[in-house]
């Protein structure tokens, strides 16, 4: 295990967790905005959810063949439910008074959405993205069987050499990385609630 | 599609099979093990105040150390996957039960205990019905989880929709990599329907919430 392979953990969750929310946030949108796609959208992500990983990568896999590609496309799909349900929820929770308020100042509802909703239900948001991030850092493990590398491939030699050093180190490595996403999210979250409170 | 089906179809039953089997097993193993921890630590809410949160910490390890390590102990045997599994399936049931006794209002139990209820009776008659779609809804958690970390069964070679997958991918064969990853997803959703399912008919739909 080198610190290069720490690195390209890092960089596959971290890739895949911002293009998570460049879709999955439009898409949570989307799905408050319109009732029409709703009820699709909601569905799609939690199926998507429900596959399990190694399948869904080698599906994936199927289309893009090894390698990073395959592995980030994977791990966005598999981090949207978070991120589009907490976007959905978080902006269905604004209280209707303050909505109200909102259109009776005149404001267009893409105006009400920027300024208004979207502030008010960012630290939900976010702790959708903070559950994205974490799950991603596990999930990326899958990366060694379609090729994208990772720390998975260290566990994976370490396995298949019978070598416990490796596996347990990577592992240690793993499981910093996942409580250490939790925690200074979780820091951030605390901080957005009481910047961004509705009170 | 039938020159498809009559090469994989023997191997797809099979690893189907197994996968279900495993799944099935692992899942009831963990819920009687979670469901009585979990009312366990309700009675002694300072111990879990330690050991919840060490379990959240255990639970960011990959599934597939947890079934490494068991393996080059145990050896290539059924009842590494089965532990190894349980022992993640526990988790998300025994969170649940637990955090769904802890909130069952302050009132029904005093309310209970007012009309005589020894506190086996509370617990019984009370707690733990108001706490069932708290319960439920770990079950579908750990359910799902559970037919997803089945995969990895074939990483130390015992079978399961993981071993299609597997040489699919080692093997550039896409056919197979359908005949393994189509199945597992088609398990997942059906087993998160049929938890829904059983929770509609379970539970009074006041007592439902909004999430699932």
């Amino acid at each position: 295990m080198t610190v290069a392979m720490i690195l390209e953990h890092l960089s596959i969750v971290l890739v895949s967790v911002v293009l998570t929310i460049m879709v999955g946030v439009p898409l949570g949108v989307c799905a408050y905005m319109f009732k029409g796609v709703r009820k699709v959208i909601l569905t799609v992500v939690e199926i998507l959810q429900t596959i399990p990983a190694l399948a869904l990568l080698g599906v994936i896999m199927v289309f893009f063949g090894a390698g990073k590609v395959t592995v980030i496309t994977g791990l966005i799909l598999y981090s949207l439910l978070p991120v589009v349900q907490n976007t959905y929820l978080g902006l269905n929770e604004v209280s209707p008074g303050i909505k109200e308020v909102a259109r009776g100042m005149g404001m267009t509802r893409f105006y009400q959405l920027i300024h208004v909703e979207m502030p008010i239900a960012f630290p939900f948001i976010f702790t959708g993205i903070r559950i994205a991030t974490v799950t991603a850092v596990g999930v990326a493990v899958f990366a060694t069987f379609v090729g994208g590398g990772g720390l998975g491939s260290v566990i994976y030699r370490g396995i298949h050499i019978q070598n416990m050093g490796m596996i347990m180190s990577s592992t240690a490595v793993l499981m910093v990385m996942a409580i250490g996403f939790d925690t200074i999210m979780a820091v951030v979250e605390r901080w957005l609630q009481r910047r961004f409170s509705a009170k | 599609m039938s020159n498809f089906l009559s090469l994989y179809a023997d191997r797809m039953i099979k690893a189907i099979g197994t996968h279900f089997t495993y799944v099935i097993a692992s899942v009831s193993i963990a819920f009687v093990v979670a469901v009585f921890l979990g009312i366990l630590f309700s009675r002694k809410p300072s111990w879990a105040t330690v050991v919840i949160p060490l379990l959240s910490v255990f639970q960011t390890i990959p599934g597939i150390v947890f079934i490494g390590v068991l393996f080059l102990y145990l050896g290539m045997v059924p009842a590494t996957v089965l532990i190894a599994l349980s022992i993640y399936a526990i988790f998300p049931i025994l969170k649940n039960t637990y955090v769904g006794i802890i909130e069952v209002p302050m009132q029904y139990k005093e309310a209970a205990k007012g009309c005589g209820m020894s506190p086996m009776q509370v617990l019984f008659r009370v707690e733990l019905p108001l706490a069932l779609p708290s319960i439920i809804s770990g079950l579908r958690i750990s359910t799902v989880y559970t037919v997803s970390w089945a995969v990895l069964a074939a990483m130390i070679g015992l079978g399961g929709l993981g071993e299609l997958i597997y040489a699919g991918v080692s093997s550039n064969n896409n056919a197979l990599i359908f005949a393994g990853a189509i199945p597992a997803a088609i398990m997942a959703i059906l087993f998160s329907t049929v938890i829904d399912l059983v929770r509609k008919k379970l539970i009074p739909k006041p007592l439902r919430g909004d999430g699932k």
